[in-house]
């Protein structure tokens, strides 16, 4: 009974914590944009060119916070 | 939540409902919708390159929009080599876009996003790896295997370096399709969570259904956008098998 219990508390505690991969999708996509903001400014002719990038890259970032998404599903739904 | 009166459930416009019960198989609503989306892909460029105006019509300026469009992304990054290749690369873009689309249409009326299921998206992420993987050996012969060895790494970090790349290889249709399924399943759930909200809080949720209205514009970018990622990412796979980084 008490295991049972702990084990349905562990999956929604570990998929609390999942959430906390949110932190480093948070530091990543603005250092994305920061970056490209930086040198867009400093060059703004390049800047066009380099906006296909900068939408690739905010979506690489994007997705790795996805991924904390899929292993707290995972944790509910699944295991 | 099933205690309440009313039940909002953010994941029930996931959930697949069969129509047609035949035999293994079962005609769902996801295949329904797959269906839609490659009937209006097909309709769309149909019409489009059936003028063959000099000065396009409408349909034919999105039918050379989107050729040029994927042409050009091809192009740039895996060269003119590349564009032998177009079919599955306008056929996957295409096809991604129109379901990603139509799943932003509201799902009362039926509408589905088949993308936001791992099973279709991985399918398409495992067709891009083993062509990928197959045209590489194709290619180069054992040599392709040289993909994992990156040269100027210092002898004593390429054990190490080797075994990340052999890795980020091999994930690479997990991340490929969880990346759009994940970017779905979330914007969707998001809006349907918010539309809650709207609905709770009464004469409050105007402020809810104005955040909502931006939210639903930044998923229409995010439809677009994760469809745009997906095939740049397999046009890098396929610059890597056509040129050996």
């Amino acid at each position: 009974m008490e295991i049972e219990a702990a084990q349905y508390l562990g999956k929604y505690v570990g998929a609390g914590l999942a959430a906390l991969a949110l932190l480093g999708t948070g530091v990543g996509i603005g250092s994305v944009f920061s970056s490209y903001l930086a040198g867009a400014l400093r060059n703004p002719g390049a800047a066009q060119q380099q906006f296909p990038n900068l939408l690739i890259g905010a979506a690489l970032v994007e997705a790795t916070g996805l991924f904390a998404l899929v292993v707290a599903l995972i944790l509910i739904f699944v295991a | 939540m099933a205690s309440e009166g009313k039940v909002f459930d953010p994941m029930h416009q996931f959930e697949i409902v069969s129509y047609v019960d035949l035999g293994p198989f079962d005609f769902t609503n996801s295949s329904l919708w797959m269906f839609i989306s490659v009937a209006l892909v097909s309709v769309i460029i149909g019409l489009g390159s059936s003028g063959r105006a000099l000065v396009p019509t409408r349909w034919q300026s999105i039918a050379e929009l989107s050729y040029e469009f994927v042409a050009g992304m091809i192009r740039s990054t895996a060269g003119n080599e590349g564009l032998k290749y177009f079919p599955i690369i306008f056929t996957l873009f295409m096809f991604v876009l129109s379901a990603n689309l139509l799943g932003m249409m509201p799902a009362s009326i039926g509408s589905f996003t088949t993308t936001s299921h791992v099973a279709v998206t991985l399918t398409m992420a495992l067709v891009v790896f083993f062509a990928v993987t197959i045209l590489g050996f194709v290619k180069h012969g054992p040599g392709y295997l040289k993909l994992f060895v990156p040269h100027g790494v210092p002898m004593t970090i390429l054990p190490i370096v080797v075994v990340i790349e052999i890795v980020s290889y091999l994930s690479r249709p997990i991340t490929l399709s969880v990346r759009l399924f994940a970017n779905m399943l979330a914007g969707h759930t998001m809006l349907k969570v918010l539309g809650g909200f709207v609905v709770l809080m009464g004469v409050g949720g105007i402020l809810p259904l104005t955040i909502l209205v931006g939210i639903t514009a930044l998923e229409f970018l995010i439809a677009f956008l994760q469809a745009y990622v997906f095939t740049i990412l397999a046009c890098i796979y396929l610059n890597d098998a056509l040129h050996l980084h």
